[in-house]
């Protein structure tokens, strides 16, 4: 295909503005007579409230304190259901839910006010484990503690166990993980009954805030409006609880008649706000001699913490990717998310599938060994072709090559060579080495009739110097949103990039284009912002200003003309869901997702045995991803998401003491630093996706799914260790070499 | 508490121009940098020296001005991600960093840049070990570092090559 600006390395396009340090981030905001708001968090992780002290030497009459009963509307923020408080009322549960607001004009004085109130509670019994919450040992939530639970069947696996010539069991596990954006999460508040409420900050879906303040304040959805400002990281972490801080911020603003301001410190974002969920998931494989599957029997439960949340869509991805890239006759996944006393987990990239992938690229690897045979050999009798069907009963009508991407993926970093070299070497060293691949898939975009309810929009306009804007919801966090639209617009219209601008993200001023999660911006939003581009086109076209030729300047004196003559030149695009994709939500199957990638991860690996200190030290990560729109920002995205795969691997373990995480600091939850990356080579396989603005797919969560799987693969390789649980720490890892040792 | 006793005046040199401003002697070089100067482009990420978010240049040294008192910045003289490019001309490593990627969501951009410039002042050549040392003081959560390294090595080459 022959294009001007996909696929070309465009740079960032408010790349300027970040390395000079001029890109304004919600804490470089400061409005007139603003006041700093803080939050008193529980303690306990179940309990009544029975008072709340004042203690003495703080000037209380110089506040502004927010309670429940301050709240003008409904107490909760609204997302899926209504079960979660603004703040809590009567009751606690999970350590660190919000309790009181405070606002002063100093900031230091709020931060000593909050230390002095104490949150007076009678402890109830509490629940802290999956096991606990399975049993009901207490229930804490609903009847039974279950948020959601699915059933996916494909054939009949209770039969099909008659064929299998091997059956063979596991338990994984995956902890919570952190998302750890660098910047943390804040908010400004502007709010009183007369001008209603306005929010700006660091968020990645300006209409979740809005759709949560609108209940809080009782107002009309005209009066409430929230902007998004730059945005230093979010990798789901700033999907739903930023609602959660806009409330807070608008409360005390709306009690004082000020303007507030809420930074978190990084102490109060890691303890309060959310994290991948916990996950415990058993498999029952049954395969064939010769290596092929006959049955997969998966049971995935997830950990949500004590409100809804997120917690059934997260489960919904976790047990739709759980049998992975894989053609099997009979499969059944049974998934739960249970409820403990913990603050409630949340969106994190990839969103339940690194969780259940991890599970099954640690089978396959053991029922490989099992067999007797490579876990490569065993891979290859069962990828998926097209024409094949998922568990969920989905066609692949996609030319996907599993053994085209493996191959590549172990020339690129040879596997078979080193596997056999280290095999031989490891025998006379004390530092082991080895090679471990994981294979996988990604669904992009909102799962199975998800993107027809969210039905976003995107608008577009022409300036008559021939600049064309494009109006959406959909955030830049960093993952490059406003460049790959820049591009796609670009591309549609003939123009430069910098005849595109993006304009910021403000509920007053852009369509609802939907969240910025799923791997959904560039593959069904980019879509969207390459029509409205074509729609413009289509009006300058049938006008008659502008001929077949594509000239930006021809297209401005089009655009002039056109806006002098006949009006404003602009164009509003909903999503269209194709009809050919349908989805049974009461089964669970169908075309759970129009479009998957596909991905062949390898890690190589040393392991010290005398420190238990793994290091990874070659990563190949080869994908095919549809087109590639921009190839700098594609790899960034596929880089920094296996550093984190690394860290979700070995590094990043949170200390649970009572559903409270007791190492909150990042200076004992250790993410990878620029010393513990491996070399990570990004490699793209390009079969354009029709649907695809461009060609292109979804890319963004892709890289979380397969790097603990390949890189625990890799140190089972290289110890011979059959390591079920990440993170995988020296500290756990040292237990086992010790027990192996006997 | 850092508020504690009363506000002195620091005079001191920033991105070569004489400043001043008002603060108590024990409070955070990066909250007066950011309240009083409105040098914003220096971000704090965990306050508590381990992400180099706040990393700035003190009398030519690389320091997390989360961990520096204020009172010590009197007579210093600092430089910050605002005093790196020369006017409208970006640094070279401002250039590399936006050409290769390694500025993702930003936030440590401002941090990573100093360390970056700072690195290759003290070491124009760096190897890739010297690099991924280098920089082991500042935290990115977006990029892997692989994109930072290759834009570290790009400036140095460019200016290797005269460029």
């Amino acid at each position: 295909m022959d294009t001007r600006v996909i696929g070309k390395p465009v740079p960032r396009k408010e790349g300027r503005e970040k390395v000079t340090g001029r890109a304004r981030y919600v804490d470089d905001i400061a409005l007139p007579g603003m006041l700093h708001g803080a939050t008193v968090r529980s303690q306990l992780a179940r309990g009544r409230i029975v008072g709340i002290r004042y203690g003495a030497g703080i000037p209380w009459e110089e506040f502004t304190i927010v309670t429940a009963r301050d709240i003008p509307g409904k107490n909760c923020v609204t997302l899926l259901i209504e079960d979660q408080p603004c703040l809590a009322d009567g009751v606690i549960d999970h350590p660190e839910e919000p309790v009181v607001l405070l606002a002063h004009s100093d900031a230091y004085l709020v931060e000593e006010a909050r230390r002095a109130v104490e949150i007076v509670c009678e402890p109830l019994p509490a629940v802290f484990t999956i096991e606990d919450s399975l049993t009901r040992k207490e229930v804490i939530w609903g009847e039974d503690n279950i948020f959601k639970s699915f059933l996916v069947e494909k054939g009949d696996v209770e039969s099909a166990w008659a064929q299998a010539e091997l059956i063979v069991e596991g338990e994984y596990e995956t902890g919570a993980q952190e998302q750890l954006y660098i910047e943390p999460n804040g908010m400004i508040a502007e709010a009183s009954p007369e001008k209603g409420v306005t929010v700006w900050g660091s968020l990645q879906c300006p209409y979740y805030v809005h759709k949560a303040l609108v209940p809080v304040f009782g107002l009309p959805k005209h009066r409430v409006r929230v902007v998004q400002t730059e945005t230093g990281g979010g990798f789901g972490g700033k999907e739903e609880y930023p609602s959660m801080i806009a409330a807070h911020a608008a409360l005390l603003a709306w009690k004082s008649g000020r303007p507030v301001k809420i930074i978190y410190d990084r102490a109060e974002d890691m303890v309060a706000t959310t994290k991948r969920h916990p996950s415990k998931t058993r498999h029952r494989t049954g395969v064939t001699r010769d290596g092929r599957l006959v049955a997969m029997d998966i049971d995935f439960t997830i950990d949500g913490g004590a409100y809804e949340t997120l917690s059934p869509v997260v489960l919904s991805r976790g047990t739709i990717h759980a049998a992975g890239p894989y053609s099997c006759p009979n499969v059944r996944i049974r998934s739960r998310a249970v409820a403990t006393n913990a603050p409630p987990h949340g969106a994190f990239r990839g969103f339940g599938a690194p969780q259940s992938v991890f599970a099954l690229e640690r089978q396959m690897d053991r029922v490989a060994e099992q067999l007797g045979m490579t876990p490569d050999e065993f891979r290859r009798r069962n990828f998926i072709h097209e024409g094949e069907t998922l568990a969920v009963h989905q066609v692949v009508r996609e030319k996907v090559d599993m053994k085209r991407l493996m191959d590549r993926a172990f020339e690129l970093s040879g596997y078979h060579e080193k596997r056999e070299r280290f095999a031989k070497e490891n025998a006379r060293s004390a530092i082991k080495r080895g090679m471990g691949f994981a294979s996988f898939l990604h669904g992009a975009g909102f799962t199975g009739s998800g993107e027809e309810y969210l039905a976003s929009e995107v608008s577009a306009e022409a300036t008559p110097d021939g600049v064309v804007r494009i109006h959406a919801a959909s955030t830049e966090m960093g993952q490059g949103t406003n460049t790959i639209f820049s591009q796609i617009a670009a591309e549609a219209l003939g123009l430069p990039c910098e005849q595109i601008e993006i304009v910021q993200p403000d509920t007053a001023n852009v369509p609802n284009s939907g969240p910025t999660v799923a791997s959904r911006t560039s593959m069904i939003v980019g879509k969207l912002v390459e029509s409205a581009a074509l729609e413009i086109e289509k009006k300058l076209k049938d006008s008659g200003f502008l001929d077949g030729k594509r000239d930006p300047r021809a297209f401005a004196a089009a655009c002039r003309r056109y806006i002098s003559e006949i009006g404003p030149l602009g164009a509003f695009i909903r999503y269209d869901h194709p009809r050919d994709l349908h989805w049974d939500d009461e089964r669970y199957r169908g075309d759970a997702y129009g479009a998957y990638a596909w991905a062949v991860y390898v890690a190589e690996v040393s392991v010290d045995t005398r420190t238990a200190e793994t290091r990874v030290e070659d990563f190949v990560a080869v994908q095919e991803v549809g087109r590639v729109i921009n190839p700098v920002l594609a790899a960034g995205q596929i880089e920094g998401g296996v550093a984190q795969g690394v860290g979700f691997a070995l590094f990043e373990n949170i200390v649970w003491r009572e559903g409270r995480m007791v190492n909150a600091q990042m200076t004992n939850y250790v993410m990878p630093t620029s010393m513990d990356v491996p070399p990570i080579r990004v490699f793209f396989e390009e079969i354009p996706y029709g649907r695809g603005p461009g060609g292109a797919k979804g890319i963004g969560e892709l890289p979380l799914d397969g790097s603990a799987p390949a890189v625990i693969n890799a140190v089972a390789n290289a110890t011979g260790l059959d390591i079920r649980r990440i993170p995988m720490t020296p500290e756990t890892l040292l237990e086992m070499l010790e027990s192996a040792r006997g | 508490m850092a508020e504690v006793g009363k506000k002195i005046r620091v005079e001191c040199t920033v991105n070569g121009e004489a400043a001043a401003f008002e603060a108590y002697p024990m409070e955070r070089l990066l909250d007066a940098l950011r309240r009083e100067l409105r040098l914003t482009g220096t971000k704090e990420g965990c306050g508590e020296g381990e992400c180099g978010a706040c990393a700035v240049e003190m009398d030519g040294a690389l320091v997390n001005s989360c961990l520096v008192p204020a009172a010590q910045a009197q007579g210093a003289t600092l430089r910050t991600i605002e005093g790196v490019a020369c006017a409208d001309e970006l640094h070279a490593i401002q250039k590399a960093f936006l050409l290769h990627g390694g500025s993702q969501c930003g936030i440590c951009t401002p941090g990573m840049i100093l360390a970056s410039v700072n690195l290759l002042d003290r070491n124009p050549s760096p190897s890739e070990e010297e690099i991924r040392e280098g920089l082991a003081g500042n935290l990115c959560r977006c990029t892997g570092y692989t994109k930072i390294f290759a834009s570290v090595v790009a400036a140095h080459r460019k200016r290797d090559g005269g460029g």
